[in-house]
């Protein structure tokens, strides 16, 4: 599979005058093959509108410090339903093959295990973009650095409100395709009213990383919050309010009922789009 | 031995520890390191430190011999470090006295702390009242169900105890807990870890408020024998009762180290906490050390009989002294543990914590061993006692199958 840069994506949806739409979905929820269904509805499969524009899968892990509730049900789900490492890659595949970008999204301790040459080795087979690191930060991540650059994969790390100018600087270099910025103090799941302190932080950035895309993230539930972070963010991350969606069919006993997702899909899709 | 300085300036023990943490917690990080080394070096910060744990906490703690129960120990004469007789009842008040000053000085005004058996958070619990502190415990809710006194006490003494229901609901969960209220409180909250463990700069600064132990039987050893003892041992779950009675010791290489990780039902069964024996190296809560872990990386459950020492990781100094070879690292079984614990009571009626126990189980294994291999020799051995047993009562009395009923009736009625 061709592989693609996930910053393309941004910019592609920066020059139709809007934000691009960035959606997580964790791969192995409901189960291995229902997340593959669930990722392509992502991308706009059977959906009333276009999806998002770029993927971001998560590789459940055992221990999520960064995840709130839902995500971490989720998760815990999936591990209990028996997937593994080696099924990101088949999810990426899937994601491809709608012609969708993919990202994986994941904690350390599962690429290090993997091996981090042979993982990048194999997200570059699969055709995925990059991948985003919520508990590695360039200061570990040596080997990640050399393996990114060997098979031309895209390095998505973290900055957030509390990050100082130097870290920004620091770590928007260490950066390849675009920064996931936080914006909030806190974990992923959706909040009612999203903070001041994202505008601050894009703008600390920016001036800092004029190139960089910038993809704002923690807190986007719906098509107003998206249309509002759109406004000032080139990409806007969505996540907890998708895997909502899918915990719901399943809690009502229906896992692979996907039309709560195609409703949660649409209603972003066009929040990034509204003016 | 050349000993060099570790950490370096990075948080790494060579291969281990470092900060594999989200960036949002590396401006905490490095504000509480600034505070750390500052305190350090100020003699203030010392006087307040070394006040409140001769006139609160009643150090120094007492070495006491056990000539009774080193009749079990082939030809080792024992020595215990009574880290049970600190208020509170074990060493973590050493800890979080430390830290609970530090937050002081960093003007945050309340403390979240993890606990799997309850003694750190009481420690922390207590600190928090006496500093005016307030103060959030996490606690996995199997841990709150068998340790339920311990669940009490908090509360009683004004902490909040949240009972953690994710993943397997035990110590590391209560940790992943508590990163996320820190990520969210960081402003205004300090998390105040109990051990070795998590992210530079916790496993050098627990290290340095644990060091008391070691300095103290260094001193009071060389008081009363002259010399220095043949050996130091401790139980290992995170490390820190152990990084403490190792410190002193660590660059003196004719004293051995030697620390006894839970092994469960034994390392073979798969069903121990034995990280460094049982375990591989990993990444977990923030720091690279040996971690119990399976074949993708997903952390796999330990088990231990001891609710403190219920842990899947091990601070990454232990991993480096055990990498390195400076110390020895075994793993003792929840049988041996309480055979141990129950001698101890019998033989010197001293009831120790069942974290400890296994350091007693293990000097037994320890002095039989070396007593084959020099028959001749009569090794000192410091054990650090690290608590004391009051909170395992429940858990004995299910293991040792009493029922509380006495052992005589008389006066006829029934």
């Amino acid at each position: 599979m061709n592989q693609v840069s996930s910053a393309k994506a941004i910019t592609a949806a920066n020059a139709e005058g809007r934000a691009a739409l960035v959606g997580y979905l964790p791969v192995g929820y409901p189960n291995v093959p229902g997340s593959m269904k669930a990722l392509r509805t992502l991308c706009g499969e059977d959906v009333d509108g276009p999806g998002v524009d770029l993927v971001e899968i998560g590789l459940p892990y055992s221990d999520p410090l960064m995840d709130g509730p839902v995500i971490q049900r989720a998760g815990t789900r999936a591990l209990e339903r028996g997937v593994r490492t080696r099924d990101v890659f088949a999810a990426v595949e899937a994601v491809r093959s709608v012609g969708k970008p993919a990202l994986v999204m994941t904690y350390w301790n599962l690429v290090d295990r993997y091996g981090v040459a042979a993982f990048a080795r194999d997200l570059a087979n699969a055709g995925g973009s990059g991948l985003v690191t919520p508990d590695l930060i360039p200061d570990e991540a040596d080997d990640w650095l050399a393996a990114a650059e060997a098979n031309g994969l895209d390095r998505v790390f973290l900055v957030s409100p509390s990050s100082t100018a130097e870290r920004i600087a620091s770590t928007t270099r260490a950066c390849r395709g675009w920064v996931y910025a936080t914006s909030v103090m806190g974990v992923t799941g959706t909040r009612s009213a999203s903070s001041s302190a994202a505008p601050e932080l894009v703008a600390r950035v920016r001036a800092l990383a004029p190139e960089l895309p910038i993809g704002v993230g923690l807190g986007v539930s719906n098509g107003d919050q998206a249309a509002e972070v759109g406004a000032f963010a080139d990409a806007v991350i969505v996540g907890s309010a998708f895997v909502k969606a899918l915990l719901a069919a399943d809690d009502a006993g229906n896992p692979t009922d996907l039309t709560a997702l195609r409703g949660v899909v649409a209603d972003l899709a066009a929040g990034v789009r509204r003016r | 031995m050349n000993h060099v300085q570790l950490p370096d300036a990075s948080g790494h023990y060579d291969a281990f520890g470092g900060r594999y943490v989200p960036e949002a917690l590396v401006a905490a990080l490095n504000q509480l390191e600034a505070e750390f080394d500052a305190a350090m070096v100020d003699p203030q910060f010392w006087a307040e430190l070394n006040g409140l744990r001769r006139d609160y906490s009643g150090r120094p703690t007492p070495l006491t011999e056990v000539a009774r129960f080193s009749k079990h120990c082939g030809n080792a004469r024992i020595l215990l470090k009574r880290e049970d007789l600190n208020h509170t009842g074990s060493h973590k008040i050493n800890n979080v006295l430390g830290q609970a000053l530090l937050t002081l000085r960093m003007g945050k005004t309340r403390v979240i702390a993890e606990t799997g058996a309850g003694q750190h958070g009481v420690a922390t619990a207590t600190a928090a009242a006496l500093l005016g502190l307030e103060c959030r415990v996490y606690m996995g809710r199997v841990d709150t169900e068998r340790q339920a006194l311990n669940v009490a006490r908090m509360q009683l003494l004004g902490a909040e105890v949240v009972a953690v229901e994710s993943g397997s609901q035990t110590l590391k969960d209560a940790m992943n807990e508590a990163m996320r209220d820190w990520v969210a409180t960081v402003d205004n909250t300090h998390y105040l870890i109990g051990t070795v463990a998590g992210a530079h700069p916790f496993p050098k600064m627990v290290k340095e408020f644990q060091r008391v132990i070691s300095t103290e039987i260094r001193e009071q050893f060389e008081q009363r024998f002259g010399g220095l003892p043949d050996a130091v041992a401790a139980c290992v779950g995170g490390g820190s009762n152990a990084i403490g009675t190792f410190a002193d010791f660590i660059d003196l290489p004719e004293v051995g180290l030697y620390g006894f990780e839970a092994g469960g039902d034994g390392v073979e069964t798969g069903r121990h906490a034995a990280a460094i024996e049982g375990g591989s190296i990993g990444v977990l809560h923030g720091m690279r050390t040996y971690v119990l872990q399976d074949e993708d990386g997903q952390t796999v459950e330990s088990h231990s009989i001891s609710a403190g020492l219920d842990y899947p990781g091990v601070g990454p100094e232990h991993a480096w002294l055990a990498a390195t070879g400076r110390a020895n690292y075994e793993a003792v079984t929840d049988a041996e543990a309480m055979a141990a614990f129950q001698l101890l009571c019998r033989t010197e009626g001293i009831m120790p914590a069942i974290e400890s126990a296994h350091a007693l189980a293990g000097v037994i294994r320890l002095g039989q061993r070396l007593a084959v291999e020099a028959p001749d020799a009569a090794p000192t051995i410091v054990v650090c006692l690290s608590g004391r047993g009051d909170k395992d009562v429940d858990t004995a009395i299910k293991y040792f199958g009493l029922n509380g009923r006495p052992d005589i009736f008389t006066g006829g009625r029934s």
